[in-house]
């Protein structure tokens, strides 16, 4: 934020009539603190213009007075902070697209934002919606394109940036059909809102390009509500819409250049445009007395406005040889139009504020250097007109390629993208009549094309510009040939010829390095009034002046991505944030678990309770706590999340003995086996228990995380290779809710639980299921499946009845004072078994031999992998290996991920790099085993087992012992009870 | 954002399907008989060409059936959608499905 420059000139410039703004009704904004006067229809930036200051924050990096230079989003200096009453502040918007409101607070910025601190309270949605002709921008070709596709009853979407459609036009002074063109706008208008298939969207603007015609566009509503802080509860502030077109016709206009002469960033020197509009659509008079600079027609447009106004035009400088007829008509007029001069340089105000008060005028020789004697010229204000720049950037964000031309002296589009058109000034039609009778012919085809009337292709045609135009790109230096550093190309980022000299005489071509070195064109307008004239400046450089002819299309553009304007964040989350950004999934147990004080972890999109600390207990006194019970006396835990597939068809056993390293085909029914799955390279993809429910239907349970994937590896498998298989795969994971019981008194818990079931060991053995009804009625399936190797049943309900069956075990299990455990618990005592969690204890690069788990390979029959396992690289010395370790410091938990190293290895940096063996993958302090212990992953760890290694953490060299990895219980002694 | 032509159920949004590689590369009849190098090039070993490709396509978030289709790299355009065990048919024709 910058302190604004005191301004002198605090009078009102509002011009007695004219404009499009709504006098009747007027309200202030305050901008720094100062109450400012507006009517609707105002930007701040007219506002301000209106009021008598053109001044804004100063410039970034050179902290030199600024003002503001244009009337739309292009502007690279009146960058403000707005906020609206009730809305929070935001930050880098330009002046001259805000609109003014009333009791707008508006703060005057230097190039840099401020984020507010506070929440952003209001709504920002989405919209998704599908049409036959998009048009972006309703300018005159936009509109003229807009209506020739509606007539067609085709769906027609027309949008555009501005408050109201009309774009050029709404400055006045044109004609379109022989009527003013005002007229011909509100016409069209209105013929659009009266077809129904038709929508008309401003303050919306088209940012983003993407393939398949899918255009993304930010809608203003506030604005657009036009009663800011009034906005009915539940309307959005902001929405983005994503729109499918069939058909998309760009009419996004062009900017106009600004010229780079010594001094050009004082505050009054605008674009001729800009003036123009200030003057004809806002009742504006920027200035008292103008001096005109230009290289084409267009200017004078603005000449006409000026003497409409009143306003006095002290000297046109037009660049050109000889005298066009525009510039003819203007010199009839009385206007003193000078050829072939350049405005070379401004005249600083003499208040103190770098205000322009006057130009330097100077004669160009053919080959444009200075010729002559220079002269000073008063005026308050200097209207440039460098040329235009059709607005290229969705065009260009699609790959459309685009041509130089010399004619027009500008990037127009070459090759239209698939389904698109390009129209008037954005293709380089500049005049009223052009542009709208080639948009009324695009708009037509556009229709057709998407299957809506039978209008022909339009005829190509190049366009049609306006007049001859002799471009300046590097204006030359009265002060000597070495003076360039006020010279400026971005304003916004205060670079000028001189940094661009600095790149080229560090030997960069590339306008792309050019670019990045001179930070040209990188602030958030993008280039917008810069990047064409930068592009001038380096080919006027390593032209040399003279000599080498270096095209503008030999330096070529830089890359244009979207967003074509800042879009906030906050719009392109949409409601998509807080709970919503990523919806938790929940078990019909989480509250029971929330009630008893649960700290959750996030496993895959689920929420699972962690540990549950009673009193004061931090994790690991409550995990101990929780683990003791569970190996000496009885806990449960909620395991409804793991992932549950149902597998249908005759050919099932046969599918999960391929899919399975291990063969299903012989397990009997009403019994379970533990299996692993693997890629087609035989790394370890998945694992879990499945269950036999029939002879042709099973029930598969994957890892939490990995449930979707698993579903999708089966059915890849199913359509892809094995279509004659007769297979079907269900998810189930939502309709069933689990809890394990766990522990030596277990089976007195389930017992009571399920009367009707004989618990006991000879009628119900480990790894098998049986269906029931607890004791409260509900339907269940017990299972005696352990995940940490003491006596464990799992009961498996419907999911509605999860939270019903697991208050029926915690009552049961009231009298053995039955514990409640989370997944750490969980971790640590699978652990104790050296229990493998796949995506933890393995990584892609871990085979079932790697983890020591061969054992679970079938030997007689073929799998998904199996291959693999022959492959040379599996009997390499040094494959990673899962193994147990032992810190020799039995209180030290080393942490997972940790690196280990042979002892004695130095692991200084001049003795780098440090040769790794492996890592440690789970790591927990074990109250069963009274000491730390932890899996790792170390090279040739099989064959390892005693030896002591290191493992350097946070400058500590622990020493640990690899070991087995079934740490407790060895023998399977715990499992039957 | 790419509009994709499900052959089952119509035009739909990119990010409704997930992509599957190359097309027509079949799990080996007998893996057993491919020398390492063979088996290591099914497993790891994909074209890269620019132009047209044949590639395996699932629309996850729909039907969830996978298809075969044949897409220009060079410009991401579809030019031809078929079902999984068809074979890659001959485009006879300039431009997409749709």
């Amino acid at each position: 934020m910058s302190a604004p420059t005191p301004e002198i000139r605090a009078v009102s410039r509002r011009l007695p009539g004219g404009g499009r703004i709504d006098r009747s009704t007027s309200f202030e904004l305050t901008v720094d603190g100062v109450p400012v006067a507006a009517h609707p229809g105002d930007t701040v930036a007219s506002a301000l213009l209106a009021s008598g200051r053109t001044h804004v924050g100063t410039s970034l990096y050179r902290s030199r007075p600024r003002g503001i230079v244009s009337a739309g989003v292009e502007e690279p200096n009146a960058l403000i902070r707005v906020r609206e009453s009730g809305s929070v502040a935001e930050s880098m918007l330009p002046a001259t697209a805000v609109p003014a409101t009333d009791g707008l607070e508006v703060e005057t910025l230097s190039g840099r934002g401020r984020l507010d601190p506070g929440p952003d309270t209001d709504l920002y949605d989405k919209k998704y919606v599908h049409t036959d002709v998009l048009v972006i921008g309703a300018g005159p070709a936009g509109l003229a394109a807009a209506a020739e596709a509606a007539a067609t009853d085709a769906r027609v979407i027309l949008l555009d940036e501005q408050t109201e459609v009309g774009g050029s036009l709404l400055a006045g002074g044109e004609t379109v059909d022989g009527r003013p063109g005002i007229d011909w706008v509100d016409d069209v208008r209105r013929d659009l809102a009266s077809r129904p298939e038709a929508t008309v969207l401003t303050h919306t603007t088209a940012f983003g390009s993407y393939d398949g015609n899918f255009v993304i566009a930010l809608e203003n509503r506030e604005a657009a509500s036009r009663a800011p802080g009034q906005r009915a509860a539940g309307v959005s502030r902001q929405r983005v819409w994503h729109i499918r077109a069939r058909q998309v016709v760009i009419a996004t206009g062009a900017h106009e250049r600004p010229l780079v002469f010594a001094n050009n960033d004082r505050p009054g020197v605008m674009l001729s445009s800009a003036v123009r509009s200030y003057v004809g659509r806002y009742g504006v008079a920027v200035g008292a007395r103008v001096v005109v600079a230009t290289t084409n027609d267009s200017a004078y447009a603005t000449v006409s406005a000026l003497q409409g106004a009143g306003i006095e035009v002290a000297a046109v400088a037009d660049s050109r040889a000889s005298l066009s007829a525009a510039a003819s008509a203007a010199r009839q007029d009385g206007v003193r139009v000078l050829t072939g001069t350049a405005v070379v340089d401004t005249v600083e105000a003499g208040d103190g504020t770098g205000r322009v008060a006057g130009a330097v005028l100077g004669a160009l020789t053919p080959e444009g250097t200075l010729t002559g004697e220079t002269m000073a010229v008063d005026c308050d204000t200097v209207a440039v007109s460098g040329g235009w720049s059709p607005v290229v950037h969705l065009h260009s964000q699609r790959q459309g390629t685009l041509v130089w031309s010399d004619r027009l002296a500008a990037f127009v589009p070459d090759q239209a993208v698939d389904a698109q058109q390009v129209v008037g000034a954005a293709r380089g039609d500049y005049l009223s009549a052009d542009i709208v009778s080639r948009a009324r012919a695009v708009g037509a085809a556009a229709a057709a094309r998407a299957g809506w009337g039978d209008a022909p292709e339009p005829v190509d045609s190049e366009p049609t510009g306006d007049g001859d135009t002799r471009p300046l790109w590097l204006v030359p230096s009265v002060a000597g040939e070495d003076q360039w550093e006020n010279h400026f190309i971005d304003l916004q980022r205060d670079s000028t010829v001189s940094d661009v000299l600095r790149a080229t005489g560090a030997g960069l071509r590339s306008v792309e390095l050019v670019k990045r070195y001179t930070t040209l064109s990188t602030a958030n307008d993008q280039g917008k009034t810069s990047a064409v004239n930068a592009i001038g400046v380096i080919a006027g450089i390593l032209a040399g002046g003279g000599g080498a002819d270096v095209s503008m299309g030999d330096v070529g553009t830089t890359t244009f991505r979207a967003p074509y304007t800042p879009v906030a964040f906050t719009a392109l989350a949409g409601r998509e944030r807080g709970e919503l950004f990523d919806p938790a999934r929940l078990t019909s147990i989480q509250e029971w678990h929330v009630e008893h004080g649960a700290v959750f972890e996030d496993v895959g999109q689920w929420k699972r309770p962690r540990y549950y600390p009673q009193g004061d207990e931090d994790m690991d006194a409550a995990v101990n706590r929780e683990c003791l019970a569970a190996r000496t006396n009885v806990a449960f835990q909620d395991v409804t999340t793991l992932g549950k597939i149902e597998i249908w068809g005759k050919d099932a056993p046969e599918f999960l003995g391929r899919i399975y390293t291990n063969g299903f085909k012989k397990l009997v029914t009403g019994k379970g086996r533990y299996g692993i799955m693997c890629t087609a390279d035989g790394m370890v993809f998945d694992d879990g228990v499945s269950l036999r429910l029939e002879d042709d239907r099973y029930f598969m349970t994957t890892t939490t995380g990995g449930a979707a994937r698993v579903l999708d590896w089966l059915e890849e498998w199913l359509q892809t290779e094995w279509p004659d298989l007769d297979v079907h795969c269900t998810s189930v994971t939502e309709q069933w809710s689990a809890i394990a019981v766990v522990g030596p008194r277990a089976r007195e818990v389930v017992a009571k639980v399920a009367p009707d079931l004989d618990v006991s060991q000879d009628a119900f053995k480990f790894m098998e299921f049986r269906t029931t009804t607890l004791a409260s009625g509900i339907p269940a399936r017990i299972c005696r499946i352990s995940f940490n190797g003491e006596l464990s049943f799992e009961i498996n309900v419907a999911g509605w009845y999860g939270r019903s069956a697991w208050e029926e075990v915690a009552a049961a299990g009231a009298e053995f004072d039955i514990t409640p455990y989370g997944t750490e618990s969980m971790h640590v005592m699978r652990a104790e078994k050296g229990l493998i969690i796949v995506g933890q204890d393995t990584d892609g690069t871990v085979t079932p031999y790697d983890a020591g788990m061969g054992w679970v390979v079938s030997k007689p029959k073929d799998c998904i992998g199996k291959r693999s396992f022959s492959r040379a690289d599996q009997e390499r010395e040094g494959r990673k290996q899962l193994v147990g370790l032992f810190p020799v410091d039995k209180s030290f938990r080393l942490p997972e991920g940790a690196q280990l190293v042979e002892k004695g290895t130095p692991i200084t940096p001049e003795e780098g790099p440090v040769p790794m063996i492996g890592h440690v993958t789970s790591s927990y302090f074990s109250s069963n085993l009274g000491r730390s212990f932890a899996l790792a992953l170390i090279k040739g760890g099989h064959s390892r087992l005693g030896d002591i290694v290191t493992a350097p953490v946070n400058g500590i060299l622990m020493d640990v012992e690899i070991t087995d990895s079934v740490f407790y219980d060895k023998e399977g002694t715990k499992r039957d009870g | 954002m790419l509009l994709i032509d499900c052959p089952y159920c119509g035009p739909r949004n990119e990010n409704e399907f997930t992509y599957g590689g190359q097309a027509h590369v079949p799990y080996p009849e007998d893996p057993y008989e491919l020398t390492d190098e063979a088996w290591g090039q099914y497993l790891f070993y994909r074209d890269n060409q620019q132009g047209e490709y044949a590639e395996r396509w699932a629309h996850a978030a729909g039907c969830r059936r996978w298809f075969n289709a044949i897409r220009d790299t060079r410009t991401y355009q579809f030019l031809a959608v078929y079902s999984m065990g068809a074979g890659r048919p001959e485009l006879a024709f300039e431009g997409g499905t749709r």
